[in-house]
């Protein structure tokens, strides 16, 4: 047991390196995530016959598929068609439309849960549907979401992982590193899983104080696990 | 004079701290119908549980045809086949239909063969005007339908006493009467009844014995006619006076 | 060439189907069994069950892999292919546990107590009234986590399995076409969790009791 801890102590500023990638990683690709999943749900619930396509093509494509394969497709695939992008970049493009998909079907729910109800009762005051989406249901959906939706930067976060096979400087490929240079596989990816789940906590903990803050009594809907 | 089907002594109760039942006695003798009333949260509810050994009292005697039954070493699942209940809820299993529902405790505790099992199951849904819902779902029921197949479970067992814990609580009120129907002609066939319930009604009418509880004891205890009208303790007084002119005024309806 | 492509990654797709079939069973008996620890169990191995779970979830699967195929291999000298399959098996069943967790408990107390009034064991409560009804309950999470195993198998590559990603892979180093290569492989995952939903709405439809109440 000494001797793992201080395995540990030895490699940690090796994997803490990684680990900021990591959290680097996670961040970007969430925020891209938020930028085109939002969008989508909306273009699925109001959108007309192509766009609502669309959409659905987006999310069923990005959620049937393995990110892994995502990635490679991206990294490896594109540039057979003249696109070619950084290690860092094509992870951060390939984790954030994966993330996408998600995070439409957890707006798509909350939008859902807000009912036409509010819709109706915007467009009789006169608001057309824009006025209506950023005003009465925005407002509403993004808060109702937020329970379900602090499922995804800890889903990220583990996705993330895959982006060592091709050899992104992430926590997990300092781990390989560490578990080649020592011959010492097994405690090499327990540091690596020790120092996950401890920012899987931290992060846990911080979206339930969030959730916590932000909720209004009364205005809930049953958790969507997507 | 026949020997009592269940004895209880000295119950006692504890219930995340506090007492629930504080020095219960009671005794129930074959084809009694004992009906207890009082004040919601008095522990009526685990006093019944307490009989079937759902819930395990603290100390005290339960004895279940001279047998005592609360102490170590007794099989209390074998106990439980001598009861049957009827719950508030009904709680029939949802994945089975009526039918399905009263035979289950046949088959599968019994060990009887399936077409003995449904024999007696139609029996017994018969008896409780139900035959014509055999292949309906609980979903598909109604409240009062729901619980007169509740009660066909409970008789298919042929149990000594059957417990009924607020068998009507949770009915709308039009669908009461159906219930309380079954329950009266099962009193008059003799079969041996603890019901906890707020029908006045029907304890007037039917029960043997009325038993009042409060605050984890018995305040006190004797036929309809002495409980209504002689009552011995200010408080059964009080309290009957409240409940029979709640219900007295949607009887008169 | 392209039908070369896709022949080559196709004789990869049998592998991946193996270990989807060995995974998806285990995972669930597993799952199902922890379940019923995690809720039934006293409160020591109702906490050690809730710990499993925690970490099973809280770690990258990439990284739970690793870590169990060097333990598995290393101990009991299975193949790349068993070792990884059964270490997919054992993270999913913490996600299982809980699909299951809720499940019996959105059946509600009142079903076993009911159970136990007419004299049955827990066990046979738990066999003939709790599962019957928690299991179909059940249906769409776990319709989403075998989503989730299936998309989970290409994570073995990274053992060397010869399955779909390792196929493409190869495929994409010999002929240089990796945009082709690597997208039939997506398209063959996406057939596959495609048709593995609807089977199980198939499944959900079939099982359906009707009006059921749950607790919320």
């Amino acid at each position: 047991m000494i001797e793992f801890v201080n395995f540990f102590i030895k490699y940690f500023p090796d994997l803490y390196q990684g680990a900021l990638i990591t959290i680097r990683i996670t961040a970007v690709g969430l925020g891209l995530g938020f930028v085109l999943g939002l969008p989508a749900a909306l273009l699925r619930v109001y959108g007309g016959k192509y766009f609502r396509w669309l959409a659905v093509a987006y999310v069923e494509l990005f959620r049937g598929t393995p990110v892994l394969v995502q990635l490679f497709v991206i990294y490896f695939g594109l540039p057979d068609l003249g696109v070619t992008f950084s290690r860092l970049t094509a992870a951060y493009i390939a984790l954030g439309l994966n993330s996408g998909a998600y995070q439409a079907e957890y707006f798509r729910g909350a939008i859902q849960a807000i009912g036409s109800g509010q819709m109706m009762a915007a467009r009789s005051l006169g608001m057309n549907r824009l006025r209506a989406i950023r005003y009465i249901i925005l407002p509403q959906a993004l808060r109702l979401v937020i329970p379900s939706w602090t499922n995804e930067p800890i889903s990220l976060m583990k996705a993330s992982s895959v982006a060592f096979l091709i050899a992104v400087p992430d926590l997990m490929t300092k781990g390989k590193l560490v578990a080649a240079r020592t011959y010492d596989p097994i405690a090499s990816y327990i540091c690596v899983a020790i120092i996950y789940i401890v920012m899987v906590f931290i992060m846990t903990g911080f979206v339930q104080f969030v959730e916590k803050k932000v909720r209004v009594p009364g205005f809930e809907m049953e958790e969507l696990r997507v | 004079m026949t020997k009592p089907i269940i004895e209880v002594k000295n119950l006692k109760k504890v219930y995340g701290g506090r007492e629930i039942l504080k020095n219960i006695a009671l005794t129930v003798n074959e084809g009694d119908t004992v009906v207890i009333i009082g004040p919601s949260g008095t522990g009526k509810s685990t006093f019944l549980r307490c009989l079937n050994l759902l819930t395990y009292p603290d100390s005290g005697e339960i004895w279940l045809d001279g047998k005592l039954i609360n102490v170590p070493g007794v099989n209390q699942d074998e106990v439980r086949q001598h009861y049957g209940m009827v719950f508030q809820d009904f709680l029939l299993f949802n994945h089975l239909t009526a039918l399905g529902n009263v035979m289950i405790g046949l088959t599968k505790v019994k060990g009887l063969n399936q077409e003995t099992a449904k024999e007696k199951a139609m029996k017994e849904l018969r008896h409780v005007g139900m035959q014509d819902h055999i292949d309906q779902y609980p979903g598909q029921l109604s409240g009062g339908q729901k619980q007169r197949v509740a009660i066909a479970r409970a008789l298919a067992m042929d149990p000594r006493v059957i417990l009924f814990d607020e068998p009507t609580s949770a009915l709308d009120p039009e669908l009461i009467g159906e219930v309380l129907g079954v329950m009266k002609k099962l009193a008059l066939e003799g079969m041996t009844m603890v019901c906890v319930t707020h029908e006045m009604g029907f304890a007037r009418e039917v029960a043997d014995r009325i038993v009042f509880m409060e605050g984890g004891v018995v305040v006190e205890e004797g036929n309809p006619n002495e409980m209504f009208y002689h009552p011995k303790v200010q408080r059964t007084k009080e309290f009957l006076w409240k409940i029979t002119e709640l219900y007295a005024s949607s009887e008169k309806k | 060439m392209f039908i070369n492509i896709l022949f080559y990654i196709l004789s990869g797709a049998g592998i991946t189907l193996s270990v989807i079939a060995i995974a998806l069973p285990v995972g669930l008996v597993l799952g199902v069994l922890l379940s019923l620890v995690r809720v039934y169990g006293g409160k020591l191995f109702s906490g050690l069950a809730a710990v499993y779970s925690t970490i099973m979830r809280g770690i990258p699967h990439v990284v739970l892999l690793f870590i169990l195929f060097f333990v598995l291999a290393g101990t009991i000298n299975l193949s790349p292919l068993l070792a990884g399959a059964v270490s997919l098996a054992i993270i999913s069943s913490g996600y299982q546990l809980e699909i299951f967790r809720g499940a019996i408990q959105s059946i509600g107390g009142g079903q076993m107590m009911a159970a136990r009034a007419l004299g049955m064991t827990k066990l046979k409560a738990i066999r003939y009234i709790i599962l019957p009804q928690a299991l179909r309950v059940a249906i769409p999470s776990w319709s989403n986590e075998v989503a989730s195993i299936i998309k989970d198998s290409s994570l073995v590559y990274a053992l060397g399995v010869p399955e779909i990603l390792r196929r493409a892979q190869f495929m994409s180093a010999s002929t240089y076409q990796p945009f082709i290569a690597y997208g039939i492989a997506a398209v063959l995952y996406f057939i596959m969790t495609f048709l593995a939903g609807r089977l199980l709405d198939k499944l959900e439809t079939k099982t359906k009791i009707p009006c059921l109440q749950l607790e919320k």
